[in-house]
């Protein structure tokens, strides 16, 4: 007995040891970075680390919601962050973003005009693109024999039991939207009823919904129709060849996930200097081809193998996404969104 | 005794990190506004009242429903496992308890998204279904599919605090009674169940309260088909950022929780006190 | 006879069931393929990745350390708790256990996000402490709950009967009562290190400073797909622990009386 308590006693005394320790000896500045998991390639970070001798923090989130509680609540300090679109206009709002100083990031020029200047951002003032996409059916071509071009084939009877919408109460609610041809960012209650009414049209012929999930569903052939994010659907392509990608005629949504600098930041400089390493062309290349999703970088395209650059699903052309919008933060009717989503979901 | 005294330092504890955060929860429920300018806040029972929506309280009713179901099944399986660990030597019950919570070190989507592709339509049992000739079953995305997953995460908790209590049983205690003539069945039920309530009391409230609470498995192995409570209030907190209305559900959760382990000290008839109430 | 044949299958079912998904785990962490919805062909190069990638391992080094340090000290904590509350007068012993159950009542995000608050309120930074400290409150108590029971099972009179013959209330609490609940205790204490090591939501937001455990690496890679390189982590995990306990198996037996006197007071 007396033996067991010392062992643990020791054991106790080492880890705590082994812990301080690996907390000391940090002389180099350190760069806390919040990120997606798995979004950026760890050779990357490894060499920004050597070429200027800063300790990289590299910590990561599940969801925009969560990064923004963390965030808000203060109590981190961390200096990049990578949101979506409508959480940096959210951000922005509650004033929880520092001004990033474009001269300090003269790689900015080699992102392409048309992903500056978007509505979560007016003046480029908070944020650097760093990935975006679009938001479609992914499908499988054996067992869908009839043109998918539009939203309306989740709702076919035909396929009844294997079409996968997605659990978010955005995503979902916008495609109902789209499908009746109002914009995703819909405040009208009448045109929110009307698309609870799909909703809940639609939910006998689901077969489930789903979260990430559904890449290997798709992947496994589990179901014939999804709405997956566009850089989700090149990765399911490669693996799987029967299926194919389309953004429907009523238009999609539009994604960015931008870096930002929060107002946590305790090393600015250094949060700079990151951001612009991320946008040197052989970076964004090499961080592209890790990804696997469509970067903004025009500078990066020019180093990307033909079979990238020239996929339609990655990189659409610009009538495909005419009727494309971007989210905005609903602010307070969040709440209706809400409601709507839990009413669909009880019945 | 004064052995009560040793308690203390845990009751300060407690009083900071359960009844701080606590009183933090009551406080979000019963006010409104932007919890950001807490000079504005006011009074309120708004949160409640929007809680009696009879949609909201299908949610409820749902969740306690699939939480009992679950927690009975087990409590049918985890009693006789344990007893028959509780019965083999020293050695090999360690092992085998031992054996039998490690599954659940390794991570809980991980495990969650394993079953998925054993159930799936293309998954490992519909295949060995289909080459024995039959045609392949729906496992997955039905009520079933979402019990057996919460079967699953929660035996150890029903199974641990019954072995524990099992394996002091004084054996002369059986001894006696089987000496007296009672047979097999009578052991059980005249000595083994009563002496081991207590153990069975500290599994069901192990097993029975977070499962009220739970919805990422309903959300994997059920495909988000219904919502739960865990979700509602999960919800409200992060997307939807009313933590006032999500703090008012936990509160209205809580007591209905009360009230029903309050039931089950209707079994604890030496009022010691172990289960709640 | 027959008896005995259907708890060997009964107890082989309820292991088969347990083990199943594991096995389906291990199988594809050794998939040529980022997917679990294709098999590509048998690879080793997830296992190797797991050896360079940083990020993983200091993940998985704070996920023990945490796991640890947390059970010991909730199993500490709760343990002497138990034995305070169980000698306390019946009203405020209801009080006291009533509130003690509330973490176990409440959804992890409750939970989760009332201790973040309560570390703000009083300007703690988030980082290992604060991770600490949630773990512990959230284990505490679980421990309670699985020592409680050996405590009501145990004889009152035996602490009674120790300290009439002379011996101290601690001797008494070190000698007679402590080694009568163990069972109590290991359980609890092996809840605690469970409920540590695979907890995310309380995790994550009670944690910052680049502290980070496996859950969260894990929940943060959903949206991307799971790297199997946590397939290959966990099969290691769990061939190290059934290692581990082959050890331990083998030691106790080889040891002398003495040694096997203490193990069976283990459990």
């Amino acid at each position: 007995m007396k033996r067991c308590y010392k062992t643990l006693l020791l054991l106790a005394i080492v880890l705590i040891i082994s812990m301080v320790g690996a907390g000391c000896g940090q002389e180099k500045p350190v760069l806390n970075v919040y990120n997606w998991g798995d979004y950026i390639d760890p050779d990357v970070i490894k060499d920004f680390e050597e070429e200027f001798n800063i300790k990289v923090n590299y910590s990561t989130f599940t969801t925009n919601e969560d990064m923004y509680v963390k965030l808000k609540s203060g109590g981190t300090s961390y200096d990049v962050a990578f949101p979506s679109d409508y959480m940096i206009e959210k951000m922005i709002k509650e004033d929880m973003l520092l001004k990033i100083d474009m001269n300090n990031i003269p790689n900015y020029k080699n992102i392409d005009d048309k992903f500056k200047k978007l509505d979560f951002d007016p003046n480029d003032e908070y944020s650097v693109p760093y990935m975006w996409g679009t938001f479609g059916i992914i499908y499988n071509k054996n067992v869908v024999k009839d043109k998918v071009d539009s939203w309306n084939i989740l709702w076919d009877e035909k396929y009844s039991d294997q079409i996968l919408m997605l659990d978010s109460q955005r995503d979902s609610i916008a495609v109902a939207l789209k499908k009746l041809g109002y914009s995703m960012n819909s405040k009208d209650l009448k045109e929110l009823g009307k698309a609870k009414e799909e909703l809940v049209k639609q939910k006998p012929l689901l077969l489930a919904y789903v979260g990430d999930e559904v890449k290997d569903m798709m992947i496994g052939e589990e179901a014939a129709l999804a709405v997956v994010w566009s850089g989700d659907a090149v990765y399911m392509m490669r693996e799987n060849t029967n299926l194919d990608y389309v953004i429907p005629k009523e238009g999609s949504n539009l994604w960015f996930d931008n870096i930002v600098i929060p107002k946590t930041c305790k090393n600015k400089k250094d949060a700079e200097l990151f951001i612009d390493f991320l946008c040197r062309p052989d970076i964004a290349a090499r961080n592209t081809k890790y990804i696997g999703y469509s970067t903004p970088n025009k500078e990066a395209l020019k180093e990307l193998p033909k079979k990238i650059t020239e996929d339609k699903v990655a990189y659409p052309s610009d009538e495909e996404v005419e009727n494309c919008e971007i989210f905005n933060d609903p602010g307070k009717f969040v709440k209706e969104y809400d409601r709507i989503w839990t009413e669909v979901k009880v019945q | 005794m004064k052995l009560k005294w040793i308690s203390y330092p845990y009751i300060t504890w407690m009083i900071i990190f359960i009844v701080v955060p606590l009183i933090l929860i009551l406080f979000f429920s019963f006010t409104s506004g932007d919890i950001q300018e807490l000079k504005n806040l006011e009074f309120t029972l708004d949160n409640f009242k929007r809680f009696m929506d009879p949609m909201y309280l299908k949610v409820l009713g749902k969740s306690l429903s699939l939480a009992l179901q679950s927690t009975l099944i087990c409590l049918a399986l985890g009693y006789p496992m344990a007893m028959i660990i509780s019965k083999e030597n020293i050695k090999k019950r360690n092992i085998l308890i031992l054996l039998f919570v490690v599954p659940m070190w390794m991570n809980f989507l991980l495990r969650t998204y394993a079953w998925m592709t054993l159930l799936s339509k293309n998954g490992f049992i519909n295949f060995i279904i289909t080459k024995l000739g039959f045609s392949p079953l729906k496992l997955l995305y039905n009520d079933k599919a979402v019990l057996m997953g919460m079967i699953y995460n929660f035996l150890p908790f029903m199974v641990l605090p019954i072995y524990s209590v099992l394996i002091k049983i004084d054996n002369k205690l059986i001894e006696a009674a089987e000496d007296l003539g009672a047979n097999k069945m009578q052991v059980f039920l005249r000595v083994i169940l009563p002496l081991s309530l207590p153990g069975v009391i500290s599994g069901f409230t192990m097993v029975f309260m977070p499962a009220v609470s739970t919805f990422v498995i309903s959300r994997l192995l059920g495909g988000g088909h219904y919502m739960l409570i865990g979700n509602l209030i999960e919800q409200q907190f992060l997307y939807v950022g009313d933590w006032q209305f999500g703090s008012a559900i936990s509160i209205i959760m809580m007591v209905f929780i009360l009230i029903a382990m309050g039931i089950t000290a209707k079994f604890d008839k030496d009022k010691e006190g172990g289960g709640l109430w | 006879m027959v008896n005995k044949i259907i708890k060997k299958i009964y107890t082989f079912l309820i292991f088969a069931f347990l083990y199943a998904p594991i096995i389906v785990l291990i199988v594809f962490s050794f998939n040529n393929s980022k997917s679990r919805g294709v098999w590509n062909g048998f690879t080793m190069r997830w296992y190797i990745e797991l050896l360079k990638d940083q990020e993983i391992l200091k993940a998985l080094y704070y996920t023990i350390l945490v796991a640890v340090l947390s059970s010991a000290i909730s199993t500490f904590i709760g343990t002497f708790a138990a034995i305070g509350i169980y000698n306390m007068n019946l009203f405020s012993r209801k009080i006291v256990l009533n509130i003690n159950y509330l973490p176990v009542l409440n959804p992890d995000i409750v939970t989760a996000v009332s201790l973040m608050t309560l570390f703000r309120f009083v300007n703690l930074e988030l980082g290992f402490l604060t991770m600490l400290l949630a773990h512990v409150a959230f284990s505490v108590p679980y421990v309670v709950l699985s020592v409680l029971p050996k405590l009501k099972q145990m004889n009152k009179h035996l602490a009674e009967a120790a300290m009439d013959l002379g011996a101290t209330p601690m001797y008494a609490l070190r000698k007679v009562i402590i080694p009568e609940i163990m069972p109590g205790i290991v359980t609890g204490a092996l809840i605690a290190f469970t409920l540590s090591i695979d907890d995310f939501v309380i995790s994550f937001f009670n944690t910052g400073s680049g502290v980070t455990n496996l859950s969260i690496t894990v929940y943060s890679m959903a949206r991307r797909g799971i790297n199997p390189e946590i397939n290959a982590l966990s099969t290691l995990m769990f061939i190290s622990v059934l290692v581990l306990l082959l050890i331990i198996n083998k030691r106790s037996s080889k040891d002398s009386k003495g040694g096997m006197i203490s193990y069976e007071k283990m459990l």
